[in-house]
């Protein structure tokens, strides 16, 4: 008897596809944008970089340990986790910052969830939030990146959609600066977070992933359709107050999160309407923030406050059957 | 400030009085001893007593629609405070324990195939009868572990469901869900059991199985009231328990085993397997 | 141009220039014949011989019981040698009757064949359920039942499947091309059982020399040839007749709900045999192929033929074998040795080495979604498999788990690598014992 034979329910072949492989792809998929901080903010963008991915991998390590369970560091998502962070953190974190949101991410945000798959909330949009909520100060010690700036350790500068804020709360009208800034905005030339500040590096990761099949178009379409509309109502109500819908595009944490934070496919709906809606809702909910909240950017907000609403979208959005709307015209 | 304190007090006020009103104007009226029994029951909703829950049984039990004596995880001092609840005399079962009737761990017996799949002893058992050459034998894939309300069944690190018979109350949902039935109920006072599960002739089960039962009768003649041999498989009478463990030692496949001693060299070790 | 398809499905690399371009060849009999009574869906049939009796070729050795039920036949003439249970491809010890062949290979003289034309609708009927005609595409379901709709269902099109989605197979391709003749008689007869006049043939477009040859040949007939979209499953019966005529079958409906019936080509070249030449179906097509099959082949092959006689025929296996597959890769059976026979059903035997095996444990879901996208019954699979998992078989139920066709494409793509078809199957092993209760 040859019992070394195995055996199995079909099907038995496989696409090839795997976990590692996806995450391994939105890694990738992070290193223009990576390239872009660490060019602009030199050093400290590499600490912070380092610590918050190293950092990730050893907890989640530590957690799979104290939990008992097999270990699940090799499947890249706490890197990936580690990296979406440090491109949410400022470039002058300090250190124990980067490491204590590593810590929150994986801790907080994942494991006690019972780790991939099973978080209801993005971890590393958690961290951030966290840390944005608990240490306001240095959250939003912003430097001018390399280029605008002589000295390497930077020349502190507001982020485009903080001058914008301030702007309106104290004169009622947009800087000057909403108007002209838009390509250096785009490019990159811009105060925010390690990742968020060139729109264009994170377009070319996005199309990347769009183009290798990891995520699919309709969340970010849908977000990025629905930020550009709702805004473009309020800019073409009065532009002097509201900054026009391509300077929504350009700045804050917009392309990451349409990209790489909405396109979580643990904290998201499964099915494409539900991305449709996810999207929309999103663009809806990040434009008010923008615009009437108290932050000046509502990206990190907007995706958690979708999150919550996944398992509704997603009870709501079952594909109708096959069969279910057959046309009896036989 | 005190503006707040005022508000705040004021809306924890007007809380307390709308759900202090609804709780007596909304009261369900229940039947005092069902909830008594309720307090009684372990609490687990295992269904071994037939009921979905054990809210539902307390309720059968004070209308008289069952037995006090139904809930095996209970055991007799849930009897007694039932009994004394409803005024009654009642006497109680027997308790039970789960035992599996297998010793076929990984390195013992035979596989029949390498399988690749859900970890679930039903599904496997639906490819070509299960995994394991013996067709009674434990499959190892934990269903009865995941089941188990008690946490009193769990698979050993060779494959193979290991009661704690400490922890295991009797419910028998191991029993129901296991698809190849080597898991039975087993009055507790018997501690001597035979552990294999295999009704293939002795020649047959030497090839696949270390530890299986061969129906060479050495028990039946050792114990003649002890034991019973049915289509080439041993098992032990429970109602005369009487010197059944002498036999453990005379076992050629030394599949007899005492969970009075678990520290005795049975079959348990797997060096002394030969 | 696009082509007609469904919505949903995917691209599994087909494999198939392993054996497409093999002609048909004759498997020699083998030393004994394994016919297990139980080879459709359905009721097995009744063995109705014992050891030592003679039988020919065509001879009934086991009779239909009940409606969805056929006879079976002794593929050769010989002796019966055993009527005892023999390994069967479900891995299970089934009732089978053994026939040594005598060399002979003569048909019973009973057996008449006959004009279609002299012969009505019920009469051909009669014939093709004595001739035991099953479906050959894998499902085996008895033929004469999907002739006989009830009065109020109106039929208007017979849908040939030529579309043979699952990887690796080309039995039906090389039918298509080499016996084209019989299929187009066959579709003749079923059109006229059926009364009705359209008939299509569905082929994915991945065999063009069969589309074009077919195309020529159907012209004459008015039997019109629909080249498909290459995507898996396009060949299940549900998605074939949406991509061919854009009608869907109602849910828990059969195909004749719309409006169609549906037959295997190689299905229709065997009611060819069975009205013309008065022959039982007592042999097939079969695809032996693989990574560990030495010469991969298309053989015309006796129903009963033990595996193991197949891979002989190909010049053995490559390597050690890692799993031995009646059928596709997508749908087909897992073996526990070569010793079970080919039977009716038998489209095809895959082998694959020990390293082409993938034995990778699964992972946590992570919500991807690809199940969702690819199911073509638009289905939720992961939910499906969270259901089964936590035993919630009632939530299985509503969210539509017996609509799952257990096509595969779930599993194939699945990152994490979860069996989702196999807890799906669970979830509905669960409804239909709890249906059974009620």
């Amino acid at each position: 008897m040859n019992n070394q034979l195995y055996l199995s329910s079909s099907p038995h072949i496989h696409s090839g596809e795997t976990t590692d492989k996806i995450m391994r792809l939105v890694i990738y998929a992070l290193v223009p944008a990576v390239l872009v901080s660490l060019y602009s903010f030199g050093l400290p963008a590499l600490i912070v970089i380092l610590i918050c991915t190293i950092g990730c991998v050893v907890f989640e390590a530590l957690a799979n340990k104290a939990m008992k369970r097999s270990c699940t560091i090799k499947d890249g998502s706490a890197a990936l986790t580690g990296i979406l962070l440090a491109l949410n953190l400022p470039p002058t974190s300090p250190w124990w910052l980067a490491l204590l949101g590593a810590a929150i991410a994986i801790l907080i945000g994942k494991q006690v969830y019972g780790g991939l798959g099973s978080n209801p909330f993005n971890p590393a949009l958690v961290a951030r939030v966290v840390l944005l909520i608990s240490f306001p100060v240095q959250m939003t010690a912003w430097t001018a990146p390399a280029i605008l700036s002589t000295r390497l350790d930077g020349i502190s500068m507001a982020t485009p959609l903080g001058l914008a804020k301030e702007g309106v709360m104290l004169t009622g009208q947009l800087p000057e600066i909403v108007h002209t800034g838009l390509l250096d905005f785009f490019l990159g030339n811009s105060a925010g977070s390690l990742g968020e500040m060139s729109a264009i590096a994170l377009l070319l990761g996005g199309l990347f992933l769009l183009f290798k099949k990891v995520i699919s178009w309709h969340t970010p379409v849908a977000y990025i359709l629905t930020v550009v509309i709702f805004s473009g109502i309020f800019w073409l109500v009065d532009p002097t107050k509201y900054p026009s819908p391509l300077f929504h595009l350009f700045t804050g944490g917009l392309m990451l999160g349409a990209f790489f934070m909405a396109t979580d496919m643990v904290t998201t709906p499964v099915t494409g309407r539900g991305m449709l809606i996810f999207g929309f809702g999103c663009g809806i909910l990040t434009v008010l923030i923008r615009l009437f909240g108290g932050y000046p950017e509502g990206v990190s907000f907007a995706i958690l406050l979708m999150n919550a609403a996944t398992p509704l979208i997603d009870r709501y959005t079952r594909p109708k059957i096959y069969g279910q709307m057959a046309p009896q015209k036989a | 400030m005190f503006t707040s304190i005022l508000c705040l007090g004021g809306i924890g006020l007007i809380a307390s009085l709308t759900l202090g009103f609804a709780a007596k104007k909304f009261a369900v009226e229940v039947d005092p001893r069902e909830a008594a029994i309720m307090d009684a029951l372990p609490g687990a909703n295992c269904g071994a007593c037939g009921q979905a829950g054990c809210s539902g049984y307390a309720k059968a039990v004070a209308e008289g629609r069952l037995a006090p004596n139904l809930c095996t995880p209970g055991g007799s001092s849930t009897l007694e405070a039932i009994a004394a609840i409803l005024g009654i005399e009642a006497s109680a079962a027997e308790p039970v324990v789960a035992v599996v009737k297998c010793q076929g761990d990984n390195e013992k017996a035979m596989p029949k195939y390498q399988y690749l799949g859900l970890t679930d002893c039903n599904a496997a058992q639906k490819i070509a009868d299960g995994p394991k050459a013996c067709p009674g034998g434990c499959l190892g894939l934990g269903s009865c572990e995941r089941i188990c309300p008690f946490d009193a069944i769990h698979i050993n690190d060779k494959g193979l469901a290991v009661v704690d018979r400490n922890k295991c109350t009797g419910c028998g949902k191991c029993v129901s869900v296991c698809p190849r039935g080597v898991i039975s109920l087993a009055p507790k006072s018997v501690t001597t059991h035979v552990l294999c599960n295999s009704h293939d002739k002795g020649a047959l089960v030497r090839k696949y199985c270390q530890v299986g039962c061969i129906g060479c009768m050495i028990c039946k003649k050792t114990v003649p009231e002890g034991y019973v041999i049915e289509n080439f498989l041993a098992s032990v009478v429970y109602e005369k328990p009487e010197g059944i463990e002498t036999a453990i030692g005379k076992c050629p496949m030394k599949c007899i085993h005492d969970y009075a001693t678990p520290a005795q060299k049975t079959a348990v070790e797997p060096d002394s397997a030969a | 141009m696009s082509l007609k398809t469904f919505a949903g499905g995917l691209h599994p690399p087909d494999s198939k220039s392993y054996s497409e371009h093999k002609a048909i060849e004759a498997c020699p009999l083998p030393e004994e014949l394994v016919i297990p009574a139980m080879q459709h869906i359905g009721a097995p049939a009744e063995i109705c011989v014992g050891k030592g009796d003679l039988v020919k070729k065509g001879t009934v050795i086991a009779n239909a019981k009940g409606f969805v039920s056929v006879p079976i036949h002794a593929s050769t003439s010989g002796e019966v040698i055993a009527v005892e249970p023999r390994m069967h491809p479900s891995g299970k010890l089934l009732p089978a009757v053994v026939i040594k062949p005598d060399g002979e290979d003569a048909w019973d003289e009973s057996l008449k064949g006959g004009n279609p034309d002299d012969l009505d609708a019920e009469a051909l009927k009669k014939k093709i359920l004595a001739c035991g005609i099953v479906g050959l595409g894998g499902a085996t379901f008895p033929a004469h039942v999907k002739l006989s709709p009830p009065a109020d269902k109106k039929i208007d099109t017979l849908i040939l499947n030529g579309v043979e989605c699952e990887p690796y197979l080309t039995a039906d391709h090389r039918l298509m091309l080499e016996e084209s003749e019989r299929l187009i008689d066959g579709i003749n007869i079923l059109r006229k059982v059926l009364g009705i006049e359209r008939a299509v043939i569905g082929i994915e477009s991945n065999k063009p020399d069969a589309i074009a040859k077919l195309g020529k040949e159907c012209i004459a007939h008015k039997i019109e040839v629909v080249p498909l979209e290459v995507k898996y499953p396009q060949g299940a019966e549900k998605q074939l007749i949406d991509a061919v005529t854009g009608r869907q079958v109602p849910s828990g409906c059969l195909p004749m709900d719309a409006g169609v019936v549906v037959q295997n080509v190689g299905t229709a070249a065997a009611v060819s045999d069975a009205i013309r030449l008065g022959h039982p179906l007592v042999e097939r097509i079969a695809t032996v192929t693989g990574p560990g099959i030495k010469e991969p082949k298309n053989l015309k092959i006796a129903v009963g033929t033990p595996l193991q006689h197949l891979v002989d025929q190909c010049g053995g296996l490559v390597g050690e074998p890692g799993k031995i597959i009646m059928g596709g890769p997508m749908m087909g059976q897992t073996q526990l040795s070569l010793e079970a026979p080919a039977i009716r059903g038998t489209s095809g035997l895959l082998i694959f080495r020990k390293e082409d095996i993938d034995t990778r444990e699964a992972g946590p879901c992570i919500r991807c979604g690809r199940c969702v996208s690819v199911c073509p019954i638009h289905l939720q699979p992961t939910l499906l498999a969270a259901y089964a998992r936590l035993d919630l078989i009632d939530e299985a139920e509503s969210a539509n788990a017996l609509d799952c066709i257990e096509c595969g494409c779930c599993t194939y793509i699945c990152p994490a690598t979860l069996p989702l078809v196999q807890s799906i199957r669970y979830a509905k092993g669960g409804i239909m014992a709890k249906r059974r209760k009620s």
